[in-house]
C-alpha cells in the first residue's frame, strides 16, 4: 500500500479504528456506563464511514448560490439517510441509560462482575 | 490475560477490515458507482420542485417527509419508554390546601 | 451548584444562545442547519439554565405539563399540515401540487411548507431532550 494511498483513504481507516475502539471498550471494561459510552462510539464511526462514501474531490457543500457559480456539489443522499440515524442513536443511549438507573436501584451497584456473583448467590438459594 | 487475548482477536479484525480498503472505489471520485442518476436528480431538480435552497432540507423535508415522520415517532417512542420506566411525580402543591384551611 | 460566576455568566448568554437556536430552526431551508441541530441548540440552553440554578428553578421555567403537550403539539403540526394534500385530491404530504405559496427564491417565508415542518421538528426535538434531562435528574432525588 503505498502512501498516496493512506493519504487518500483517511476516512475510511480512521472509522474502521474508531470501530475496533469501540468495541475492545465494551468487551474489557466491567462498568455498565463505561459499556454504554463504547456503544456510542462504534455508531459514531459508522456515520463516518457512510457520509465519507458521497464525498468528490473539489465539490462543496449541497446549497445553492453559496459560493459563487460552483456546480459541483458533494452527494447529499448518505448525508440525509444518516441524520434519521443520528436521532436514532440518541434515543437509544437514553434508554439504555435509564435501565441503567433501574439496575442501580435493584443491585446497589454498576459493577458487572458483582451484579454477575449477586446473581448466582441468589440462583442457588 | 484476558486483555492481551482480545488484543490479539481485535487486531486480526483490524488488519482484516483495513485490507478491504484495497477493494472499495477510491474516495473522492466523480464517476464513482454511488453517484448515480439520482443524486443528479435531486441536485439539478430540486429548485423548481420545492423552492428551497438547501438541497439536503428538500431531501428530507419535501421528497422523503413520510420518513422524517417515522423518525419524530421514534424520538416519541423512545421518550414514553424512559417516562414508564423512570416515572414522574404528579404531585399536588400541598399550600393551596393550607391557605384555605 | 453554588458558584457565582457560574451563575452570572449563565443569565447574561443565556438570551445568545436561544437566538441562535431560534435563527438556525428557521433559516433551514437557506442555510446549513434545520430542525434537528436548531432544536438541540434550542434545548442546549434550557439545561444550562437547570445545571447552573438547581432543579426546583428549572422545573419552574419549563414544568412537565407544558413539555408534554409542546411535544404533542409540534407532531400534530406536522400531521395536520400533511392532511391539506389529501383534501385537494393527491396524496399524503404534498408541497407544491396541493396548492402551498412558493414565494421567491430565497426568502424565509417560501418554499412551500417546508419551513412549518422544520419548525415542528424543532419543536419536537426541544421538548424531548428537556424532558428527559429532567425526568433522569428527578429519579435521584
Amino acid at each position: 500500500m503505498s502512501f498516496r494511498m493512506i493519504i487518500d483513504n483517511i476516512n475510511y481507516i480512521g472509522a474502521m479504528i474508531l470501530f475496533v475502539i469501540g468495541l475492545y471498550t465494551v468487551l474489557t471494561h466491567a462498568n455498565l456506563i463505561k459499556k454504554i459510552i463504547g456503544i456510542n462510539i462504534m455508531e459514531t464511526a459508522i456515520f463516518l464511514f457512510f457520509v465519507s462514501i458521497g464525498y468528490v474531490r473539489g465539490g462543496v457543500a449541497p446549497i445553492l448560490g453559496a459560493s459563487g457559480t460552483e456546480t459541483l456539489f458533494v452527494n447529499p443522499l448518505p448525508a440525509a439517510m444518516i441524520l434519521t440515524g443520528i436521532v436514532v442513536a440518541v434515543s437509544i443511549t437514553a434508554f439504555s441509560l435509564s435501565i441503567v438507573i433501574k439496575i442501580y436501584d435493584a443491585y446497589g451497584t454498576v459493577d458487572l462482575d458483582e451484579i454477575m456473583k449477586i446473581r448466582s448467590v441468589e440462583a442457588d438459594e | 490475560m484476558k486483555k492481551l487475548l482480545t488484543l490479539i482477536v481485535l487486531g486480526g479484525l483490524l488488519l482484516v477490515l483495513l485490507s478491504s480498503i484495497a477493494e472499495l472505489p477510491p474516495m473522492g471520485e466523480e464517476k464513482g458507482p454511488s453517484y448515480n442518476e439520482i443524486a443528479h436528480y435531486y441536485v439539478e431538480e430540486s429548485a423548481e420542485d420545492t423552492g428551497a435552497k438547501n438541497i439536503i432540507a428538500a431531501i428530507i423535508t419535501d421528497y422523503r417527509a413520510f420518513d422524517t415522520l417515522g423518525e419524530t415517532t421514534v424520538l416519541f417512542t423512545g421518550i414514553t419508554a424512559v417516562i414508564s420506566l423512570l416515572g414522574v411525580s404528579h404531585q399536588k402543591k400541598e399550600g393551596e390546601d393550607q391557605h384555605h384551611g | 451548584m453554588d458558584d457565582l460566576f457560574v451563575k452570572v455568566t449563565t443569565k447574561m448568554i443565556l438570551p445568545f444562545i436561544q437566538m441562535y437556536g431560534l435563527y438556525v430552526i428557521l433559516h433551514g431551508h437557506l442555510s446549513p442547519g434545520g430542525g434537528f441541530s436548531g432544536g438541540a441548540i434550542y434545548a442546549a440552553s434550557m439545561v444550562l439554565y437547570t445545571l447552573a440554578f438547581g432543579l426546583k428553578k428549572g422545573q419552574q421555567r419549563m414544568p412537565h405539563e407544558v413539555s408534554s403537550k409542546v411535544e404533542t403539539g409540534g407532531i400534530l403540526l406536522y400531521v395536520l399540515f400533511g392532511f391539506a394534500g389529501i383534501f385537494q385530491g393527491y396524496s399524503f404530504l404534498t408541497n407544491k401540487a396541493a396548492g402551498f405559496p412558493m414565494g421567491e427564491f430565497g426568502a424565509v417565508l417560501s418554499a412551500g411548507f417546508i419551513p412549518i415542518v422544520t419548525f415542528a421538528i424543532g419543536l419536537k426535538v426541544m421538548s424531548t431532550i428537556v424532558t428527559l434531562f429532567h425526568t433522569m435528574l428527578e429519579e435521584e432525588s
